[in-house]
């Protein structure tokens, strides 16, 4: 573990990887003065390195010398929520639904450009900074008003079924982050439903169909292909 | 059989070591002198004999050595003496195994036994008696170096793999161990008769002299005959009570004497023979022979045996090879169908002393020998004097004399048979017998001759008696063409009487007033004897040619269909239509498959037990025909004859022939060669154009996997070139770059980067799919989801582009892995995207039939070349396409991988009014 920025009061990021080419990379690519970087390079020095440094979001590759990833991810949330944003080659579906079904918070299939990556760390420094939800989410022209259960497309209201209210509520919630069918299924209709993927596509066509300008490009709901769905946070 | 076993055991004898040791007469093969002057080395040695000497010496490698000790009657001590050389070689280091030594109970033979491994006999049932054998598949088990076998000339039970011991030897021999045997000279095939002679004795078990010329070393054990005497006296050599007679007769100081010196003289001959081969092959200049070549042949008669062996010493003499034929004329043929067994023996007595042996099917038996000969160069014939008496000589000239008148430049040898007839088992069983003409063939000639008689009665009238005659004749013509000569010749006969009895004067008698009608009688008869002789060669004659042209025309017919044959399962198919009917046979093919030998092809109504396999196994293995009708494992129930070609052994062709006689038959042997050939050839020739095909499909996939390699490495390198130039230009602080220009530099590395970046995945992807790693996971799916995740992954790309998408309304939820249906209209899209014009219209379009979602994509583009609709979904398929347009050829490939994975199809057409139509078909 090194220390690599000595200003405290900025968000405190922590990369690992064991690639030194990547570190390097990552390092100058975030070095722009707004984060606190710390490093580390195998699972174990990670596992260490988020208890004594607190990270505010954790930058982790999957293929590590001593531990898998996922193993990191799952010893991670034994006690800690901090958000972890997965970077891997694995760039199949089922790697990324294993991670984030572990409780990681977004993935990154490498090789990605600076932009994306930075975009996904504010997201979430933004979620973990959030001391107490909002209790009204507002983006470009939808807004959903969670205290009093009301959905407003270009300030009109729309009527939604009570299943479709709580899937938008669960979307807006994690806005910026990717759930999974599992996840989503899970919450919404209860473990009974895990393998009825079809009642969730469903009634995201049904959603989308209701707040989408065009269903077949949607702006908000955006399909995470084979992984779940993704609410978006800003454009 | 039981009779020669008898015989074996009764000279059967065992001497005490001393006297045997002084007379030792030992004499090396291999040995050679190795100086050689360099005067000599300019007279080259010629190359025949140094192609002998390489047969000799490639037949020696990895073949064990054989080592004879040859006695001249039991008891001179051959056991003892093989037992002492054996221990010799155990202190030596070697390891020795007594596979079948018997000491018959003598203390100086068992104390050499001892120390020695002796290998359990095994034990062979035959007539309710355990009989001990050598156990051969124990000796080749175990596998010694040196393996010690007592009696060279025993012969095995019946039932045993080999018909004789020598057989098993040569076996052992093949399998590279060295064999150390005894045996007496009166065993070896060439002295058999001369024994016989001196004796008085018949031996029945005889060994081929091959194996004495092959041997490497042969060991003379000699002890004076009275010495032999006197061990016979003192009781020391082993003769069996019930024998004592027989033992009596054979020792007497003449016969051993006689017996000794041909000992002596077979052994000095072999030593003549090394020195011979020695001078040759070293070109020692010396009177050298003129190479002879001999031919004798047999007849299946009792004397031919005489005269083949008279033949093989004759050729020994003469350093000369040597061929008996056989010569099967058409009457011979009908004559010789129970004397087959005889011939079959007379061939094989023949191959046994190292002749080449030949069968042929002619008319004349002098005209084919003299063609025979004058075709391979025979310098001597050699016939039997003729016994027949005078009288036949003069109405049919002997054999002897028309090979004499026809011979030219061939000497002819003609070598006196009388005496006493060799007698084989073979003849005994199978008395010689003429061709009876049934009765009614005789009855016929007397209802003939009845008619006739009736006719000219009827006629009496009008007719002088001579012209009577005529009436007769015809009776005689008709019988020799429909009844066979003796019942022709009858008619002639008969007929002469009924003429002279019913209508010559004085009629009712036998007496004949007018003398004239002798000679009217004797023309009668003879025309008769004539025409029925006359009629009876021409139908000789056309029965060989009808016999030949239907072995001819059933080769025609294998050939034909062999010709035409592709691969192994047509020409078993040819075989199998073909042979079967011609030899009125049950046949099986058997190829080696692995370890094993597999039935290919088999006839109808046959099976093949594990014994049969196991003969099969051993014919294959052995390069030898084994099974009914050969020498070895001849219980089986069919023949097995290998098939081989000139680099390779194929397989093995089994056998079944209608009668057990017809195994020996040489007609049905000579169409079996035939067949075997051409079944090895057609059999070599698919197996070459298998091998060639091979050859060529990896050929093509050589070429199609460089020009891969070509085009990845190709499509790996370009974008690096742009990625590291555009790096080392903005790393260089030499050059200045203004912002403008280092933006434009960035821009261009990073759409390479990219570029790289899906070439990558590409590659990925097509080797998942192709090791079969990619598993589809299927589920239902929304189609405008589907539709909408593709566009979402190209939105960059799609900035500015107008893409229409229509959607059937109602669209069910479709089974499909969402993932890689989305990586298809990915592809699909970008495909569009890169080559239709930027202000032109794409089209994405879902519906649904019966069974069906159809997915169909159409751009504005160029379209394909009507010829390329079907390449394009290959890999590494590119259009030529216009400037700065650039795929990796493998997007429509994987696509078609995916589809295909879920049981779909894709299809690509041109649009009318141009442009590009893909549809994907999904099944619901």
């Amino acid at each position: 573990m090194k220390e690599t920025t000595k200003e405290t009061n900025l968000p405190r990021i922590l990369i690992v990887d064991d690639e030194p080419a990547i570190q390097r990379f990552l390092k100058t690519a975030l070095a722009n003065g707004e984060f606190a970087l710390f490093q580390a390079d195998n699972g174990h020095a990670a596992l260490s390195a988020t208890v004594t440094t607190k990270p505010d979001v954790i930058l982790l590759d999957l293929g590590l010398p001593d531990l898998d990833g996922v193993e990191v991810i799952k010893r991670i949330r034994q006690w800690s929520q901090v958000p972890i944003i997965v970077l891997s080659v694995r760039d199949r579906e089922a790697d990324k639904v294993h991670a984030l079904d572990a409780g990681a918070d977004d993935y990154l299939t490498k090789p990605f450009g600076v932009g994306e990556l930075l975009a996904r760390i504010r997201v979430m420094l933004r979620r973990s900074l959030q001391q107490a939800p909002e209790p009204v989410y507002r983006i470009d022209e939808l807004e959903v008003d969670l205290a009093r259960r009301l959905v407003l497309l270009r300030n009109e209201p729309i009527s939604l079924t009570p299943t479709e209210y709580e899937l938008l509520r669960l979307l807006v919630t994690n806005a910026g982050k990717v759930l999974t069918h599992r996840q989503i299924l899970k919450q919404i209709w209860g473990a009974v439903y895990l393998e009825q993927p079809h009642v969730l596509r469903v009634n995201i066509s049904n959603l989308r169909h209701k707040i989408e300008k065009d269903a077949s490009r949607p702006r908000y709901i955006l399909t995470e292909s084979g992984v779940g769905y993704r609410f978006r946070s800003e454009f | 059989m039981r009779s020669l076993l008898l015989f074996k055991r009764l000279y059967k004898a065992e001497i005490s070591r001393q006297e045997s040791k002084d007379a030792a007469f030992q004499y090396k093969g291999d040995e050679q002198p190795i100086a050689m002057s360099l005067a000599q080395e300019e007279m080259r040695p010629s190359p025949e004999a140094m192609l002998r000497v390489a047969q000799a010496e490639e037949q020696g490698g990895g073949r064990g050595k054989l080592k004879i000790f040859l006695g001249y009657a039991a008891g001179v001590g051959k056991t003892y003496t093989m037992l002492e050389a054996a221990r010799q070689q155990q202190q030596a280091g070697r390891a020795v195994v007594a596979a079948y030594v018997e000491s018959h109970g003598r203390t100086e033979t068992d104390a050499l036994l001892e120390g020695l491994e002796i290998l359990p006999k095994a034990r062979r049932e035959y007539q309710g008696v355990l009989l001990p054998e050598l156990d051969i598949d124990a000796a080749l088990v175990r596998r010694p170096q040196i393996i010690l076998v007592d009696e060279l000339a025993h012969t095995n039970v019946p039932g045993s793999r080999h018909e004789k011991r020598w057989q098993d030897i040569e076996e052992i021999l093949a399998a590279g161990i060295d064999v150390y045997t005894t045996v007496n000279v009166q065993h070896f095939e060439s002295l058999n008769d001369i024994v016989t002679q001196i004796t008085g004795i018949a031996v029945r078990e005889t060994v081929p002299d091959s194996i004495l010329d092959r041997a490497s070393e042969v060991k003379l054990v000699d002890i004076p005959p009275e010495e032999l005497l006197q061990r016979l006296r003192q009781g020391k050599v082993y003769v069996p009570e019930q024998a004592a007679w027989a033992a009596q007769k054979f020792f007497r100081p003449g016969n051993l004497i006689a017996l000794r010196e041909l000992s002596l003289r077979r052994t000095a001959a072999r030593v003549d023979d090394e020195m011979r081969t020695y001078m040759e092959t070293r070109a020692i200049p010396g009177p050298w022979p003129v190479t002879e070549r001999l031919l004798v042949c047999a007849s299946g008669s009792p004397y031919s045996e005489k005269l083949i062996r008279t033949t093989r010493r004759l050729a020994d003499e003469l350093k000369a090879q040597w061929v008996t034929v056989y010569i099967e004329t058409p009457s011979l043929a009908r004559q010789q169908q129970e004397n087959r067994e005889r011939i079959w023996h007379d061939l094989r007595l023949a191959e046994s002393l190292g002749a080449e042996v030949a069968t042929i099917t002619a008319t004349s038996v002098a005209e084919a020998v003299i063609e025979y000969a004058v075709r391979h160069n025979v310098t001597r014939i050699v016939v039997g004097k003729p016994a027949k008496s005078r009288w036949r000589e003069i109405l049919r000239p002997p054999i002897v004399d028309q090979i004499i008148r026809l011979s030219g430049a061939i000497h002819v040898h003609v070598v006196s048979i009388n005496g006493t007839p060799a007698t084989t088992p073979v003849s005994r069983l199978h008395k010689k017998t003429r061709p009876v003409a049934s009765w009614f063939e005789y009855l016929g000639s007397l209802i003939l001759v009845t008619a006739a008689t009736l006719l000219s009665s009827l006629v009496m009238p009008f007719l002088s008696p001579t012209n009577m005659v005529m009436i007769y004749l015809l009776a005689v013509v008709v019988a020799a063409v429909r009844l066979s000569i003796k019942p022709a010749m009858l008619t002639a006969a008969l007929g002469v009487l009924a003429f002279d009895f019913f209508f010559v004067a004085p009629r009712w008698t036998f007496t004949v007033n007018d003398t004239e009608y002798i000679f009217t009688f004797l023309g009668l008869f003879s025309v008769g004897v004539v025409i029925s002789t006359l009629v009876t060669k021409a139908k000789d004659r056309s029965e060989a040619l009808r016999e030949r042209e239907l072995q001819t025309e059933s080769l025609y017919y294998l050939s034909r269909d062999l010709a035409a044959a592709v691969d192994m399962e047509s020409v078993m198919t040819a075989v199998m239509k073909n042979i079967s009917a011609t030899l009125d046979a049950q046949l099986a093919i058997l190829v080696p498959h692995g370890e094993q030998m597999e039935i290919s092809a088999i006839s109808k109504d046959l099976t093949l037990d594990n014994k049969e396999l196991a003969v099969a196994d051993w014919s294959f293995r052995n390069h030898r025909q084994a099974g009914v009708g050969t020498e070895t494992l001849s219980s089986a129930q069919l023949l097995y004859v290998p098939l081989q070609s000139t680099a390779s052994f194929l397989g093995v062709l089994a056998v079944k022939l209608e009668k057990i006689s017809d195994y020996r038959s040489p007609h049905h042997r000579r169409l079996l060669d035939a067949f075997v050939t051409q079944i090895s050839l057609a059999m070599e020739r698919v197996h070459l154009a298998q091998q060639a095909e091979q050859a060529q499909v990896l050929q093509a996939r050589e070429s199609l996997e460089r020009a891969l390699l070509n085009s990845i490495s190709h499509d790996l390198r370009t974008p690096l070139v742009s990625i590291i130039g555009a790096l080392s230009s903005l790393r260089d602080e030499n050059l200045q770059i203004n912002d403008r220009r280092s933006h434009d530099l960035l821009d261009g590395a990073w759409d390479e980067a990219e570029r790289l970046n899906r070439f990558v995945g590409n590659l990925l992807d097509m080797t998942r799919l192709e090791a079969g790693e990619l598993r589809i996971n299927k589920e239902p799916c929304d189609v405008q989801d589907l539709i909408g995740c593709s566009l979402a992954a190209l939105e960059q790309k799609l900035a500015g582009r107008d893409v229409s998408v229509k959607l059937e309304k109602g669209l069910p939820l479709v089974s499909m892995d969402m993932v890689l249906m989305t990586q298809v209209l990915v592809n699909l899209l970008d495909n569009a995207l890169k080559y239709s014009p930027a202000d032109s219209f794409i089209e994405l379009r879902a519906q649904t039939n019966a069974h069906y979602l159809i997915v169909e994509m159409l751009d504005r583009g160029p379209g394909v070349p009507e010829h390329d609709l079907q390449r394009v979904f290959d890999k590494f398929y590119r259009l030529p396409v216009p400037e700065g347009v650039n795929g990796t050829g493998l997007g429509l490939s994987i696509c078609k991988g995916i589809v295909e994975a879920h049981q779909g199809t894709i299809s690509a057409e041109n649009r009318s009014g141009g442009g590009l139509r893909i549809t994907i078909q999904l099944p619901l």
